[in-house]
């Protein structure tokens, strides 16, 4: 059948993949603006210029580890052209134990669950040799925001997450310490966002938060001022505290100019069931608090995709100013 | 040949625009690199140049005229295409002696030579007669960088103003002209009409000495192109229309009635021949608003040789909406320096023009404007030339014209008006 040109209306010959006249493809996506079907590979829409919708718009992730499902989602939200923040969530096997004891919190007090181990000073990653975990699956979810008056923040985001993400699940598959893994992956992850930079004055840069949640422990890394949140009932905590100082100006981030990365890193094993939120300040500069978080999404542990989606969807009706991303792992103990 | 020139394409805007807003402004640098110098040498190439021999050249000013023909034909390299034409109310061919092109070796050059050194100053000038014979010369050289150089020393008084736009209509996209203006006696507005619609440069030669180094000038630039026929291409939505096409650097040529259709969204502005160079353009589009968040492509700037359709280089436009202030207020310093720039250039324009008229008041008010923007700007060669035409006094800012302005000084002026400086601090000029 005979197209016609979106763009300058010719009519083509059946089998043209392109307009004789302007080059513009035939039968091509549809913008979402005005309906031609002029869509380029670069997104934008031949006819009226405006940019289509991208995969990293609205981006959905469900995966099942054992017997229990994790999920992400991330979306645009309502006031920035761009999905700044990525999104990385992987399930891995890991074989039994070690599991590193951390020697208990020397470092900032956090008002977090209890059975906190570690802090800040954690570091240097402690020896292998520890409390013996089990065999079977390990969760590693990992988000990032990239830092809007950066260059390609975009890109920064989402090479830290794919890279974190890689590397966290390659060393707990060798059975690696989750704490130290989170070590590694976090330096992996700066290192191949400094790689981004042209110079120091063109530095693509991003915040991290990850979370490996494995049968026995939970165990957090952040640069920045991503949160990972405890969900259980009145136990409900903030597992991250912000690397931010007066009027959320970041102290710490991944890029280029940070200077050495020295990322926090916690561990713990939770006592009982709950879910561990991972997410960006899309999402927690409307809802900081454990608790109402909690609250919002009673059933997370059953339908952690269900939940992402609740929690993004009260982050658009609040203003949705942001880039919202929120990963959704649940812990029920052996696995 | 794996040897190429190559080019980018740089897009500097603020991208934001406030709710309902619908003016995007971009400056586009383009630069030139690669092996250039290779790659002219191995260009094809044609140049003519045009002697006013008008009786009024009969002074030193023929002699000046021949030496400095004799240098740009020393300095034009072996196989090259070249004419010389003396112009008065007729064009004559100097060298070779039938309408046609000679090409340059050791014979021909001095063959060339000894033509140029016969040349006497008798008669009127008729400019566009002139163009018309160097336009019929290069005819058979399509894609040869194409380039002439014309000197006058005197306005076009054998020809109606009709039959000078009659002849460059008629020699437009044939070849890119550089005028001379020797003297006194010649129209700043009738060589820069002239310079511009052949897409070259006009320049004053007060002091007829000047001339030999200023054509050997020329000619080694002309030497140095590597790319023949360039032309900016712009794409906009269908709803969009395009403000203004500006050259702003390193001279202002509006550019936006150039346009020739290239598509049904697209339109070219030819720019030239280009050697190892830096231009910036300031494009202006209106488009229809967004909504918040919306990211539109409100121009794709594509360099291209539209014969071939070889695409060269491009870059994007962008428009995105946003009810931040913080965004759409803040303002790129290119696009301010610009525009900076052009106000300066119509500051002089006006205050010359009132100066014409007796309109002394305007006159000193524009001028002195321009004057302190001269230097807020960084543009000391203007500030320079304006300093010939007037007394300024930094302490307290006061302008006052000098009593006598000389026409050297006043044409200086006007010529240099359009000359723009980059951007102050900017990294890139390092
Ligand atoms: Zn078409
Ligand atoms: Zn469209």
């Amino acid at each position: 059948m005979a197209a016609i040109c979106p763009v300058c209306s010719l009519e083509g010959l059946p089998g043209e993949r392109f307009c004789e006249e302007c080059g513009t493809p035939l039968g091509a996506t549809l913008c979402a603006s005005c309906g031609a079907g002029a869509v380029d590979a670069d997104g934008y829409c031949g006819r009226c210029g405006v940019r289509q919708p991208t995969g990293r718009d609205h981006a959905e992730i469900e995966l099942t580890a054992g017997a229990v499902r994790v999920a992400g989602v991330s979306d645009r939200g309502l006031r920035h052209s761009h999905n700044e923040d990525a999104m990385a969530l992987t399930v891995t096997a890991v074989p039994a134990g070690p599991y590193a004891a951390v020697p208990a919190g020397t470092g900032d007090p956090v008002a977090g669950p209890a059975g906190w181990q570690g802090g800040r000073d954690a570091f240097p990653p402690p020896a292998a040799g520890g409390t013996p975990g089990g065999a079977g699956h390990a969760v590693v979810g990992v988000v990032c925001d990239g830092v809007s008056t950066s260059p390609r923040p975009e890109e920064a985001s989402q090479t830290a997450a794919d890279t974190a993400a890689a590397v966290l699940a390659e060393r707990l598959a060798a059975g690696a310490d989750a704490v130290a893994a989170t070590y590694q992956a976090v330096a992996a992850a700066a290192g191949a966002v400094a790689g981004l930079a042209d110079s120091l004055f063109d530095a693509p840069a991003c915040t991290l938060v990850s979370a490996v949640v494995d049968p026995r422990h939970v165990t957090v890394g952040w640069v920045g001022d991503s949160r990972a949140y405890w969900l259980s009932g009145p136990g409900s905590a903030l597992l991250t505290q912000d690397d931010a100082g007066p009027g959320h100006v970041l102290t710490a981030w991944l890029g280029a100019d940070a200077g050495e990365v020295v990322p926090h890193v916690r561990s713990f094993a939770p006592e009982g069931p709950g879910v561990v939120l991972v997410c960006s300040d899309g999402l927690w500069n409307y809802y900081p608090d454990p608790l109402a978080l909690a609250q919002a999404v009673p059933d997370a542990a059953a339908d952690p995709l269900a939940a992402a989606r609740t929690l993004v969807e009260l982050a658009l009706q609040a203003g949705g100013r942001d880039n919202i991303t929120v990963l959704v792992i649940p812990f029920t103990g052996r696995r | 040949m794996t040897e190429q020139a190559q080019f980018t394409i740089r897009v500097d805007q603020n991208k934001y625009l406030p709710v309902g807003g619908s003016e995007v402004h971009a400056i586009v640098t383009v630069e030139a690199t690669g092996p250039l110098e290779t790659v002219a040498q191995h260009a094809q190439a044609a140049e003519v140049i045009i002697i006013d021999t008008s009786t009024s050249m009969a002074t030193e000013r023929i002699g000046e005229a021949r030496k400095a023909a004799m240098a740009a034909i020393d300095t034009l390299r072996d196989g090259v295409h070249f004419a010389i034409i003396a112009g008065t109310t007729k064009a004559t061919m100097v060298y070779p002696s039938r309408k046609e092109m000679a090409t340059m070796n050791a014979e021909t050059r001095q063959a060339a030579k000894n033509a140029v050194s016969g040349l006497i100053a008798d008669g009127g000038t008729a400019i566009g007669t002139w163009l018309r014979l160097a336009a019929d010369l290069f005819d058979p050289y399509q894609g040869a960088v194409r380039h002439a150089i014309l000197l006058t020393d005197g306005h076009n008084q054998h020809e109606s103003a009709a039959q000078l736009d009659a002849a460059l209509a008629y020699c437009q996209g044939k070849f890119v002209c550089d005028c001379r203006g020797v003297g006194t006696g010649w129209e700043v507005a009738e060589l820069r009409k002239i310079a511009s619609t052949l897409l070259g440069t006009v320049q004053d030669i007060p002091d007829a000495k000047d001339l030999e180094a200023d054509f050997r000038a020329m000619a080694q630039q002309a030497m140095g192109k590597a790319v023949a026929d360039v032309a900016l291409r712009i794409w906009t939505p269908q709803t969009a229309k395009i403000r203004f096409v500006k050259q702003v650097s390193p001279t202002l040529e509006d550019l936006t009635g150039r346009r020739v259709d290239s598509g049904p969204q697209s339109g070219d502005y030819p720019t030239g021949a280009w050697g190892r160079e830096v231009r910036e353009y300031h494009v202006c589009i209106e488009v229809t608003p967004g909504g918040i968040g919306q990211e539109m492509r409100a121009g794709w700037v594509k360099l291209v040789q539209p014969d071939t359709g070889m695409q060269l280089a491009a870059g994007n436009i962008l428009a995105t909406w946003t009810d931040d202030p913080a965004q759409s207020t803040r303002i790129n310093p290119r696009v301010a320096h610009y525009t900076g720039q052009a106000e300066l250039a119509s500051l002089i324009q006006e205050g010359l023009q009132a100066h014409r008229e007796h309109d002394f008041a305007t006159a000193t008010a524009r001028l002195g404007r321009a004057r302190r923007l001269a230097e807020e700007s960084g543009n000391e060669a203007t500030a320079k030339l304006l300093d010939r035409v007037l007394d300024y006094d930094r302490a307290t800012g006061t302008v006052r014209l000098k009593p006598h302005i000389d026409r050297a000084s006043e044409i200086a002026l006007d010529v240099g008006s359009v000359r723009t400086v980059r951007t102050r601090r900017d990294p890139d000029q390092g």
